[in-house]
């Protein structure tokens, strides 16, 4: 996962502050109460389904959208009555959204022109008649060239978006974006329109930019690999609210929720229905767990947690439907007794050890870490120091 | 999209005739335009003219009535009038595409409404209200009624609605208002359309007898069917071939204009999904 690097030009950053979020749509609820605390100069990644209400967060962080109820706040400063350009925050959006009749230079020049420039010398003919325009003008093309210098598009600063490639109408967005140098930067998938080997180099391109920059970015995915590649913390929104917050390898190794352990991680959990007995114990694949009492839970183990083994009473038994080959590690896709499906995923020299064949049955035993309990309403449920298991 | 010689052959005849049976008219009104009066009722039917009277049919057309004031009234009348139509519709259109407001559907209720009312409905009110006003028989009286044009809402509101949501959000993030983003943003995008109706709308006031006919009497405000019509009482011999030629200059700067502005003209037409 990411590295923390220092930031090297002086940073602008703000924290963000989310109280009470609602949003409604006529009737329907898409938001629920969120708060959030983002942090100054912190990489922040909200991730969920599609559906779960990500986009509509962030619009009402820049301010084009209004919320039904609740409050933010940047750097600060309560922004609930502020138009979007005067929130002081940037957004990069998934189609890039360039001015199709600007050439790549005005793109990146026009947040700048449409500060520094009033109105009236905006205006067709007119602005000929101020005398101050030229030299600002040229002060905002210096930046613009440096901006390009910065993200490799000097040659290109003539075209139009239609002449550019994904890639690099990304890259303008992003210059168009950073120029303002906003106290925060939001992104709506800004890498889903790319294709998947270009999306894997601006995961790294991202995150280089961020710790370059040292500003907060809010960074809305419904890939969960984004998210824990490339964020300080990340947010788990389902169904219009937050179920988890907190760093990559909190999410994946604490899930607060069953959701957030479905939706982290790759392959996905190994999710079983469990009986815990009487005393609240709860026998699986080797493992004695306490649970708080006794009933119904789903147990959750990641495939990397299940290991294979000989034979024995209390491992979890599943016969062999499939071996993927994945090349340094193999993934295992078998079947229970109960018909649920399982993923077991190893080294390659776990496997060659094995000789695991197809439409065998394989006794299975799963290391502590992996395991993860939850209670019938999803919840995550504590379990106690494991008591002895019966050999 | 390959299909056989005979229903080609076939298709291009059906075009071919319906061209002709457009043309015709033209055609005859060029022909007579440079034909002697005596030979417009000849006996026989002569193609080419025997004697080539173009100069001083045209010259007549262009000296004797009133038709080079009415082609300048024209003119005034149609720029005037779609200067206004595109600065009322061009936002009107842009924020019932885009704007989120109360009422919105309503209003583009009312628009659909307005497309079904011919000028024919309210001529009356309308010059009972440039009467009382006052403003009968001058430019304004002309121009007024065809201001708001919910022809052109209609036209631009289909095209701005296929404008990406994603880039007014930016242009809003960047610190544009809404004017703005109207007139630099979405206007250049809607080019074809605007082109498109244009055409429609110089066309139609330029040839529009209805309406100055009630509301002009001076001859100094003549639009150029009223300059034909002047000519032709004056000329109440019936010289065809003058009349004929006054009838070509009137069409040919629309002719010219279509011809300029065609390829902008069918891109609107096919991209507002008129066709
Ligand atoms: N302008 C809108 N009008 C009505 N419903 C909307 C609007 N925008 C979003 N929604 C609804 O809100 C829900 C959340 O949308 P969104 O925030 O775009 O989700 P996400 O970005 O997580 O995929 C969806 O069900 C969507 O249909
Ligand atoms: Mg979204």
């Amino acid at each position: 996962m990411k590295q923390q690097q220092t930031p090297t030009s002086e940073a602008r950053a703000a924290g963000l502050t989310l109280r009470g979020i609602v949003k409604h749509f006529g009737p329907t609820r898409v938001l629920d109460g969120v708060d959030l605390d983002i942090r100054p100069g912190e990489f922040l990644t909200l991730v969920g389904p599609s559906g779960c209400g990500k986009s509509t967060l962030l619009r009402i962080i820049a301010g084009l959208e209004a919320q039904s109820a609740g409050s933010v706040t940047i750097g600060g400063r309560s922004v609930d009555a502020l138009p979007p350009s005067e929130r002081d925050v940037a957004m990069v959006f998934q189609s890039y959204a360039l001015y199709p009749h600007m050439s790549v230079a005005a793109n990146i020049a026009s947040p700048l022109e449409l500060r520094r420039l009033s109105l009236f010398e905006r205006l067709p003919l007119l602005r000929w008649l101020s005398p101050r325009r030229p030299r600002v003008m040229r002060e905002i093309m210096t930046e613009v060239r440096a901006m390009a210098g910065q993200l490799q598009l000097e040659g290109l600063l003539d075209r139009r978006p239609a002449q550019l490639s994904g890639g690099q109408r990304q890259r303008v967005a992003l210059g168009r974006a950073m120029v303002r140098r906003p106290a925060a930067f939001l992104m709506d998938e800004p890498l889903s329109n790319l294709d998947a080997k270009l999306r894997v180099h601006m995961r790294t391109e991202l995150a280089e930019l961020h710790a370059r920059l040292g500003a907060t970015f809010v960074y809305v995915t419904h890939d969960q690999i984004e998210a824990m590649t490339m964020s300080d913390r990340v947010a788990l929104m389902d169904k219009g609210r937050i179920l988890q917050l907190g760093t990559p390898s909190e999410l994946y190794d604490t899930p607060a929720d069953v959701t957030v352990a479905r939706f982290i991680g790759s392959p996905p959990i190994n999710l079983l229905e469990v009986e815990a007995s009487a005393g609240g114990v709860i026998r699986m694949a080797g493992l004695a767990l306490r649970a708080p009492g006794p009933g119904r839970y789903t147990i959750g183990i990641r495939p990397e947690a299940l290991h294979l083994g000989r034979a024995a009473p209390g491992l979890l038994a599943a016969r062999l439907r499939r071996a993927e080959n994945l090349g340094a590690e193999w993934l295992l896709h078998a079947e229970t007794e109960e018909g649920a499906p399982l993923a077991i995923r190893m080294t390659a020299a776990e496997h060659a050890a094995a000789d695991a064949l197809i439409g065998q049955v394989l006794h299975l035993s799963a290391s502590r870490a992996g395991v993860h309990l939850f209670g019938p309403d999803g919840r995550r449920v504590a379990v106690e120091a494991a008591v002895e298991a019966p050999a | 999209m390959r299909r056989g010689l005979v229903p080609r052959l076939l298709a291009h005849a059906v075009l071919l005739l319906g061209a002709v049976v457009m043309l015709a008219p033209f055609v005859w009104m060029l022909l007579t335009s440079i034909r002697p009066a005596e030979e417009v009722f000849g006996a026989v039917f002569n193609p080419i003219p025997g004697r080539f009277a173009a100069p001083e049919n045209y010259a007549r057309a262009w000296n004797e009535g009133n038709l080079p004031r009415a082609m300048l009234n024209g003119a005034i009348v149609c720029l005037g009038i779609l200067a206004v139509q595109l600065l009322a519709a061009i936002p009107a259109s842009f924020a019932l595409a885009k704007l989120r407001f109360r009422g919105r559907g309503m209003l583009f209720g009312l628009v659909l409404f307005g497309l079904c009312v011919p000028i024919q409905v309210p001529a009356l009110p309308l010059y009972l209200g440039l009467a009382h006003a006052g403003l009968l028989d001058t430019y304004f009286a002309l121009m007024a009624p065809f201001f708001l044009t919910v022809f052109g809402m209609f036209l631009f509101r289909q095209f701005f609605r296929a404008y990406p949501d994603e880039v007014l959000d930016a242009a809003r993030l960047d610190g544009m208002g809404e004017f703005e983003i109207v007139w630099r943003l979405a206007t250049p995008a809607a080019l074809p359309a605007i082109a498109a109706f244009s055409v429609f709308s110089v066309v139609a006031h330029w040839n529009d007898l209805y309406w100055p006919l009630i509301v002009v009497t001076s001859s100094e405000l003549a639009t150029p069917p009223l300059g034909i019509l002047a000519f032709r009482d004056t000329e109440s011999g019936g010289n065809y071939g003058a009349l004929m030629a006054g009838a070509a200059l009137v069409t040919a700067p629309l002719v010219l204009a279509f011809l300029v502005a065609r390829r902008a003209f069918l891109r609107g037409i096919t991209m507002t999904g008129l066709r």
